[in-house]
Parts: structure tokens; sequence; C-alpha cells
């Protein structure tokens, strides 16, 4: 099995949110950058059907600025094989081109499968996967989290509202994973130092025109100054009373 | 051209009501374009609760139906709605940030050779040209987008754009949508439990954390989700959904649903930012914590400190009253 997994470098969920002196974009300083969580479910599961195939090759790809190089290492530390990055200045707001980069490095490899996280936990943008199956025209599947591969398809499980929704699909496919699909391995020592030695190849490229504009990054509006009602439940009726007519929720 | 097109769904032939959250944002994008709004659902036949479209402000509800579009076809119905908003000239393309929104609007906008604004939280037109609000860093920042692409896609998350009633005439057609519903085919849905409201779209959410001790003790939560008569649902953080005690689907919070409710009752959760990342837009919070300097406190509107065990059931037994 050949497998591709694409991966993001992104800011750690724990970062203070610092807004960079453009106005436009996160101030970078002190911030720890961390492989997106949901990419390692997707690494995990590409490792996993390797082993199980008893062949194959797992390639991660990243899209972004030489620093997601650590971000590649870490992917090849829990045993990826190869490594590319697309280089580029700057990751755009604009997943589209994103995705065509992407592609355009996919598009002959020769994959059987093409794995994505759901969704980026910087910008929560939930596309880059399927835009490039689309880009690519293969079958995709968002958000498995139940999966089962068989000789020329596959059948998944994807989390809808109030339920599970099952989807078969042929291969090769495009697929993006959720959370629970498997429990990601922690690199080892061991496998930290192979990875120093795995190749990675830099590609610069120049991603196309990108059509979100970013005009303003800003905090979000600040909640009004909250207040204790009281306690124990005897504070249940004063509660309920501003929830009426001061919230207005009930 | 600046009319909207306003993407609606359906589930087994009925509108789900994210749709009025739809056609509610269209509308506003078309009043400030100048422009009709849309509303456009894929479906094998006649849906019943079209006819709310117009109700919110829909000046036509075009329903493309095709046998293979009873169930979610992910590339029959992308390239049906790609196919229309092509041939309607549309200034934008609208459809809800649900599990089926966030896996259609890719699609659409990748077709279309446009970008897509996913998951905005607010809508205007500057200048002529379609500007978007997005929270961005886990509702951390916000980001304000103009979109640049025509048609401008943008999928609006749920429960931001409130349903307001803007009666239009509404008049319905049907289409037959010509093509396959696709390679990736939805075989059905094994619903969690019959009826039970998903806590991204609840209007009211009831959440328990490690403070409830054991899995059995969340029947006081469902108690009081139960009391507010069907519009509120049980959600969970993530120390007791990785505790087994809840099921994923369940969990609000970076990992788990974002969500927009007009109430949100945080019961026995701390309020890790993880967590806040998940409900922090919710409308009014009201967090229940023995720990008064829990950093939930931070973040609600309003708090009562103390034992859970005896503050919900004595909330419970008010809500219960007030909904007779
Ligand atoms: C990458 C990453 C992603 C994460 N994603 C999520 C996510 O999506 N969602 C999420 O929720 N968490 C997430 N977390 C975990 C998060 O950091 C917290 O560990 C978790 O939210 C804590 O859950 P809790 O509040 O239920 O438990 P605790 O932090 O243990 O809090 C329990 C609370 O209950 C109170 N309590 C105890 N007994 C009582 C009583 N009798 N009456 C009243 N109050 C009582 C305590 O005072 C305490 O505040 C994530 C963490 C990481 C690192
Ligand atoms: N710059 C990037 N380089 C490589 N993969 C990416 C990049 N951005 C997003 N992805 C992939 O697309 C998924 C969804 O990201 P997003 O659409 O930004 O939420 C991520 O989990 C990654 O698998």
């Amino acid at each position: 099995m050949k497998i591709a997994v694409c991966i993001k470098r992104v800011a750690d969920s724990e970062t203070r949110v610092k807004i960079a002196a453009d106005g436009k974009s996160l101030d970078e300083a002190g911030v720890k950058f961390i492989l997106n969580p949901y990419d390692e479910f997707a690494v995990e599961e590409a490792l996993r059907r390797k082993e199980q195939a008893g062949a194959g090759e797992v390639v991660v790809i990243a899209c972004g600025s030489g620093a997601s190089q650590e971000t590649i290492r870490t992917a090849l530390a829990m045993g990826a094989d190869r490594g590319v990055l697309l280089e580029t200045a700057a990751v755009p707001a604009d997943g589209l081109a994103v995705a065509r980069a992407l592609a355009a490095e996919l598009k002959d490899g020769g994959y059987d499968l093409v794995l994505f996280g759901k969704m980026a936990i910087d910008d929560y943008n939930h596309q880059v996967g399927p835009m490039t199956a689309e880009l690519l025209g293969l079958p995709c599947v968002t958000c498995v989290a139940h999966l089962d591969l068989a000789a020329g398809k596959g059948t998944a499980q994807r989390e809808v509202e109030g339920g599970m929704e099952e989807v078969e699909f042929p291969l090769p496919a495009v697929l993006t994973v959720d959370k629970g699909l498997n429990e990601p391995r922690y690199p080892a020592l061991k496998g930290i130092m192979a990875a120093k030695k795995k190749p990675l190849e830099v590609k610069p490229t120049t991603l196309g025109a990108s059509g979100l504009e970013v005009l303003a990054m800003t905090p979000p509006p600040e909640r009004k100054e909250g207040r204790i009602v009281g306690e124990g439940a005897a504070a249940i009726p004063e509660l309920i009373k501003l929830l009426r007519e001061e919230a207005k929720v009930l | 051209m600046s009319n909207v097109l306003a993407i609606l769904e359906q589930r087994d032939g009925t509108l789900r009501k994210v749709s009025h959250e739809v056609v509610t944002g269209a509308r506003r994008l078309a009043d400030a374009l100048g422009g009709e709004v849309h509303a456009f659902v894929c479906a094998a036949g006649p849906i019943s609760g079209v006819d709310a479209a117009g109700r919110h402000g829909a000046d036509m509800v075009i329903t493309a139906t095709n046998a293979a579009f009873g169930s979610y076809a992910p590339e029959g119905y992308a390239r049906t709605i790609a196919e229309r908003a092509q041939a309607g000239g549309y200034a934008a393309v609208v459809c809800a940030a649900s599990a089926q929104g966030k896996d259609l609007a890719p699609r659409v906008a990748a077709r279309l050779g446009v970008s897509l604004a996913a998951d905005i939280t607010d809508v205007g037109v500057d200048g002529g040209a379609v500007v978007v609000t997005r929270p961005v860093y886990a509702g951390k920042a916000l980001l304000k987008v103009r979109v640049a692409s025509k048609p401008a896609v943008l999928s609006l998350r749920p429960n931001v754009f409130t349903p307001v009633e803007r009666p239009k005439a509404g008049t319905a057609e049907s289409v037959a949508a010509a093509g396959e519903g696709g390679r990736v085919v939805v075989k059905g849905i094994t619903a969690a439990a019959a009826g039970a409201l998903d806590v991204a779209e609840a209007p009211i959410v009831v959440s328990g954390g490690r403070g409830l001790k054991e899995p059995a003790n969340f029947k006081l939560l469902e108690e009081l989700a139960h009391a507010f008569g069907g519009r509120a649902a049980v959600g969970a953080s993530r120390a007791v959904v990785d505790a087994g005690w809840r099921p994923h689907g369940d969990q609000v919070g970076q990992t788990g649903k974002t969500v927009s409710p007009s109430l949100y009752i945080a019961i026995g959760i701390s309020g890790a930012i993880q967590h806040l990342a998940g409900m922090r837009t919710a409308k009014v919070i009201v967090a229940i914590n023995k720990d008064k300097d829990a950093p939930i406190y931070k973040i609600a509107d309003y708090g009562v400190v103390g034992d859970l065990f005896e503050i919900v059931p004595r909330l419970t037994e008010e809500i219960r009253k007030l909904n007779g």
C-alpha cells in the first residue's frame, strides 16, 4: 500500500493568542507549534495500514514555511518513510490554494490512499481534504471515525448529527480522519533517531492567488463580567429569575 | 448578478432545522446585495417542510430530484449544486457548516474553482464585496475576511444565524437532476438514540464533566435536559468521554464539537481552555461547580457554587415547573 498523509504545522491549542503588529495574523513569538492533532490520527492510520499490508510506503506531505520540516520529522519519527515539504513563505487563509499545491504533488504519486485530518485546529477550515480530492477526481469520505478496507473498496463510518453515517467507496480514495479512529503512537527514541536520516525533500512552491483576503484579526468580543448568583440549591430560584428576566433565555 | 443560492438540508424526506438558519443568513446577504434568495434542496422526491423556506425569506424554492438523492450523495449533490450555481450566475452560495455541509461545501467550491469561507459567524457586504467573520484558534481570535471569488461560497456555523421570519412569496418548483449519485455511497445512518438532539444543534446544552463522579450520574443531566421539553441535549467534557462514560459525539471542545446554543449549562466541568474552545460562543453560560475558583467561572454569565448533586435536582424541579 502506498499512502500519502498531508500534515500541517499548527499552533498548539494552549497558545495564548496575541495578534501581530499587522493586525491580521498571529504573533508567533513564543508560540509552540505542533503536528495538527487530527493529522496524527491520519499518520497512525497510514502506518497501521502499511503494517497490515506487510509492504508499502507512507509519505508525509506538508505545505508551509521551512519550519514545517520539524513537523515532518515528527511524522517520520512516528514511522513514516519519507517527507515532502512544499515550501512557501506562509500558509494562506484560503484552503483552495493549499489544496491546489497538494493536488499537484499527489497527482502522479500512484497512491492507494491519501489521508488528511478532518480539520486543522488553527483555522477550523474543514476543507483542504475534500477540495484536494475534487481536484484529483478521487472519491472522498470526510470525518472518518471507523474504517474497513478490503480489496479495492472500503467502508467508513462518520459522525453526523444524531448518529453515525455508513459510507461505501472505491479505492484509491481520499479520506479525512476524525478522533477515535485510532490511538496515535508516541515516537520512540529509536524512531526519533531514525527520522533524522529519513529522506525529506524540500520543493520551493508558489501558491496561486488567494480568493480570501484577510482584512483583520481581532480578539473575540469580551464576555461581559459574569457573576456568582449564590451557593447551593438555595440559589436556584434567583438563577431562574435571572435567566428569565435578564438573560431572557427561558 | 446579486442573487444568493441557499442550500437546504433534508434527511429522510424532511427538511432539517438548520435549513432555516441558512435561509436566514442568505436573506441577510441578499438584502445587502439587493438580490433574491433561491433555496435549493437535493432530494429523491418532494420534501416536507420546504414551504418554511419562503417564510424565512426565500423568493423561490427549488427541489432537485434524483432517485439517488434520498440519502446524502456527496458527489451527486456537489455536481448538481455546482451546475446550478454556475447556470444561475449567483453572487453567493450559502450552506450550513453541519456534518453534511462541511463535507459538501468544499466539494462545491473546488468544482467551481473558488475559495470557501467556512464556518462563518457573520456576513455582510462592504463596497460590493462579501465580507465574513470566522473564528480561528479555537475561538481565541476572529478573522474578518473579504471573499474575492465569484460566487462567494460560504458555510454558516450552526445556531448562530437565528431564524427570523421574513415572508416571501416563495414559489416552489421541482427539477429533475441528471446523472449518478456518485462513487461514494451513503448506506444509512444508525441513530444514536431515537429523536435525540445533537449537541451541535440543540438550543440548550447541559454538559457534564468529571464532577459527575460516575457514568450513572449522568441520569441527573438527562433529567434536566428532559425538563426543557425536547429543546436540550446532554454534552460532555473530554475527561468523561475518554473515560468511556459518554459517546464521543457528545464531546464539546476543541477535539469535540463546537456549540453555540442560547443556553449552555456546565456541570462539574472545570473549564479547561480546550473545553472553552467548543462553547465560548454560547449566548448564555451557566456554571455549577463546587470550586469557586474553577476557570469555568471566568467565562460563565451566572454561577452557582456548590455540590452539583444537591443543585442539579433542584434546578430540574424548577425548570419542570416553568415548562408546566
Ligand atoms: C489536545 C487536547 C485537546 C483537548 N480537547 C478537549 C475537548 O475537546 N473537550 C474537553 O472538554 N476537553 C478537552 N481536553 C481536555 C481538557 O484539557 C481537560 O482535561 C478536560 O476538559 C477536563 O474535563 P473536566 O472538566 O470534566 O474534568 P476536571 O478538570 O477534572 O474538572 C472536574 C470539575 O468538577 C468539579 N466537581 C467535582 N465534584 C463536584 C461536585 N460534587 N459538585 C460540583 N462540582 C464538582 C471540580 O471542582 C472540577 O472543577 C483536551 C486536552 C488536550 C491536551
Ligand atoms: N498547509 C498544509 N499542508 C499540508 N496539509 C494541510 C495543510 N493545511 C491543511 N492540510 C491538511 O488538510 C486537513 C484539513 O485542514 P483544514 O482544511 O485547514 O481544516 C489537515 O488536517 C491536513 O491534513
